[in-house]
């Protein structure tokens, strides 16, 4: 969509002079002011710039952050309060940085599943969806090991169990265990290489962020009807109509987010984190942050053995299949319709996985006992059914509803249905 | 496409594929000091040996060490532990396998394989590090008397063994031995 036919005609002469050679004011331009969106466009589809946003503020606030932080283990739960307590604004900026990773979840997990129910990984996205995957996969370990930095109980015991996933690959699994951690117990190499990996990180989501923006303007936004856009008719401009509701959606979010940092800063986090790291006394009741409690929910749901895999092995396996399946999603669903506005069926079990992902997370904050154990075997048993048997079936039986010609006529029809609005309009 | 295939390979191809193969250990060698790097450093390695004094362990009673960053469980067991040990049948152990590094590595996961052996069979040397992700499993918990992992519920029983829950194996036992009847030295 970008690119072939500009609109940018350069005013003045050192515009003509940088276009000639640089065209960046150009590239701006075309891709975020006269860029062509659907004109149906809902608060969903915010989220993309919510989510820059928030990959902005983490960086900010973490590079200041990283000026005041010593990462070496008899310094570093010192130095965290020492910004809490005595650096200037330094408790802001920690609350800031420490919710905006919550926050960041949020957005992106509003994102994903706003992906998945109107279908955006569809051809010819596929790359667009991995791209964000991948994006996804990496916000993980740039979290996980920023998690650790502040060297609390939860820090350290999360660092180890995390680390310990990787013993259950059969054979080189120890030595891939000592080389993440730099020893035999998570200990000061440790939380180096964490803090110098979790500041290198966010500069390559940065990056895999322009793959995926550019991607995105290749194939041009889904829309809430998941028809093409077929005519000039059926989009509005980037500017100023995408600007103002993005803008104002990152207004909203902010303001959530400014409650959260004032008035319930530690809501999201965990108090034994408070207590600094003891490598022999492990926490009654170990739990990761809150984002990743579904899939801790699903490690610890495999108790059983499976054949020849062990249910270590077993939990761990199923824990990054949960979401290595996410990269298969263009392909595992069949159906030719995109959104699920016109799929009855799909609608109804999209709002089941949406539940079972909760269910999975509250389950992922209880003891692994008794009842709760069989729940998350179902819940996971659902998480799973839902992208291997629901989606490539339910494609190929479901009757979808008609389907409008155009952008244009749904959201004519849906203005004729609401006369009122309509008027306004 | 036939024909060409049979034609002799020419001494340029030869140099592109030795150059190309030179490229490859070249590249090879330059990143393995990058990944080398990240292995346990020389300090981290040359950890020594701990010792233990446990004199003032009366039956019942455990400490804990600290050795190779890990916690290491010494524990002067009771009779009644030790019968209770001795009384499971092999067939029903989860890791029929001693774990013991003093052991050879098939031996059987008895009490007395698991133990400090012969004449100090009370005495129970091992590496608290659950077998599952590495949490501190606690004393004299769970549903055999042994220890039990806070984190995802495996049951050890008085022998350290698994016998319930997800973890793998039973609890390691560090290479050790008596240096004399009252110290212990692990490493």
């Amino acid at each position: 969509m970008s690119g072939g036919h500009s609109t940018y005609t350069p005013k003045s002469g050192i515009g003509k002079w940088i276009d000639a050679r640089m065209p960046l004011p150009r590239l701006v331009y075309d891709s975020f002011v006269a860029y062509p969106v659907p004109r149906n466009l809902n608060y969903a589809y915010t989220f993309g710039g919510i989510l820059s946003l928030m990959l902005i503020a983490q960086i900010l606030t973490g590079v200041v952050l990283a000026m005041h932080y010593v990462s070496d283990t008899s310094l570093a739960f010192v130095s965290v309060e020492k910004i809490m307590r005595d650096v200037n604004s330094g408790w802001l900026l920690r609350y800031m940085h420490a919710n905006g990773a919550s926050f960041f979840f949020i957005a992106v997990y509003i994102h994903i599943m706003r992906g998945l129910y109107y279908g955006s990984y569809k051809a010819p996205r596929e790359l667009l969806w991995i791209l964000g995957c991948i994006i996804y996969l990496l916000m993980m370990a740039t979290a996980f090991m920023g998690y650790v930095l502040p060297w609390g109980q939860m820090s350290f015991w999360g660092a180890t169990v995390i680390t310990g996933f990787f013993t259950a690959i059969p054979l080189v699994g120890e030595w891939i265990q000592q080389l993440l951690l730099g020893g035999f117990a998570v200990d000061n190499p440790t939380l180096n290489r964490f803090f110098a990996l979790h500041y290198l990180l966010p500069f390559m989501i940065a990056g895999v962020v322009v793959l995926h923006v550019w991607a995105l303007h290749v194939t041009g936004q889904t829309n809430p009807t998941g028809i093409e856009v077929k005519a000039k008719t059926d989009t509005v401009a980037f500017t100023p109509y995408a600007t103002i509701k993005d803008a104002f959606a990152m207004i909203v979010f902010l303001a959530v987010f400014a409650y959260f940092i004032f008035y319930m800063p530690n809501y999201l986090g965990h108090p034994d984190n408070y207590i600094e790291a003891n490598p022999l006394k492990t926490p009654a009741h170990i739990v990761p942050e809150w984002y990743f409690l579904p899939f801790y929910a699903i490690l610890r749901a495999i108790t059983f053995n499976i054949g020849p895999i062990d249910s270590k092995l077993g939990g761990v396996l199923a824990m990054f299949g949960s979401i290595a399946v996410l990269f298969f999603v263009p392909w595992l669903d069949t159906s030719r319709v995109r959104s699920a506005v016109y799929r009855p069926w799909y609608k109804l079990f999209f709002w089941l996985f949406v539940a079972d992902a909760i269910f999975l997370g509250w389950l992922g904050s209880r003891p692994a006992e008794g009842a709760y154990v069989a729940m998350a075997q179902v819940a996971t048993l659902y998480y799973f059914a839902f992208f291997i048997v629901i989606m490539p079936v339910l494609g190929l039986i479901e009757t979808p509803r008609r389907l409008p010609n155009s952008i244009t006529e749904a959201v004519l029809s849906k203005n004729k249905a609401h006369p009122a609005v309509a008027a306004k309009v | 496409m036939s024909a060409e295939d049979t034609i002799e390979p020419s001494r340029r191809d030869f140099l592109y594929i030795a150059t190309g193969m030179a490229g490859v250990v070249g590249v090879g060698g330059a990143v393995w000091p990058f990944i080398d790097q990240m292995r346990p450093d020389a300090s981290t390695l040359a950890l020594a040996t701990v010792e233990v004094d446990v004199a003032a362990l009366e039956p019942g009673m455990s400490l804990t060490a600290k050795w190779r960053g890990k916690p290491i469980f010494i524990r002067n067991r009771t009779p009644e532990e030790i019968e209770a040990a001795k009384s499971v049948p092999m067939a029903e152990l989860k890791d029929p396998v001693a774990r013991n590094a003093n052991k050879a590595a098939d031996a059987p996961a008895t009490d007395e394989d698991r133990s400090a052996g012969d004449g100090k069979e009370n005495w129970l040397v091992m590496i608290g590090s659950c077998t599952h992700l590495g949490c501190v499993p606690l004393g004299q918990q769970g549903d055999f008397g042994g220890w039990f992992c806070p984190c995802h519920g495996s049951h050890y029983d008085t022998a350290g063994r698994i016998r319930k829950g997800p973890a793998p194996e039973n609890l390691a036992v560090p290479v050790f031995q008596f240096v004399s009847d009252t110290k212990i030295r692990i490493g």
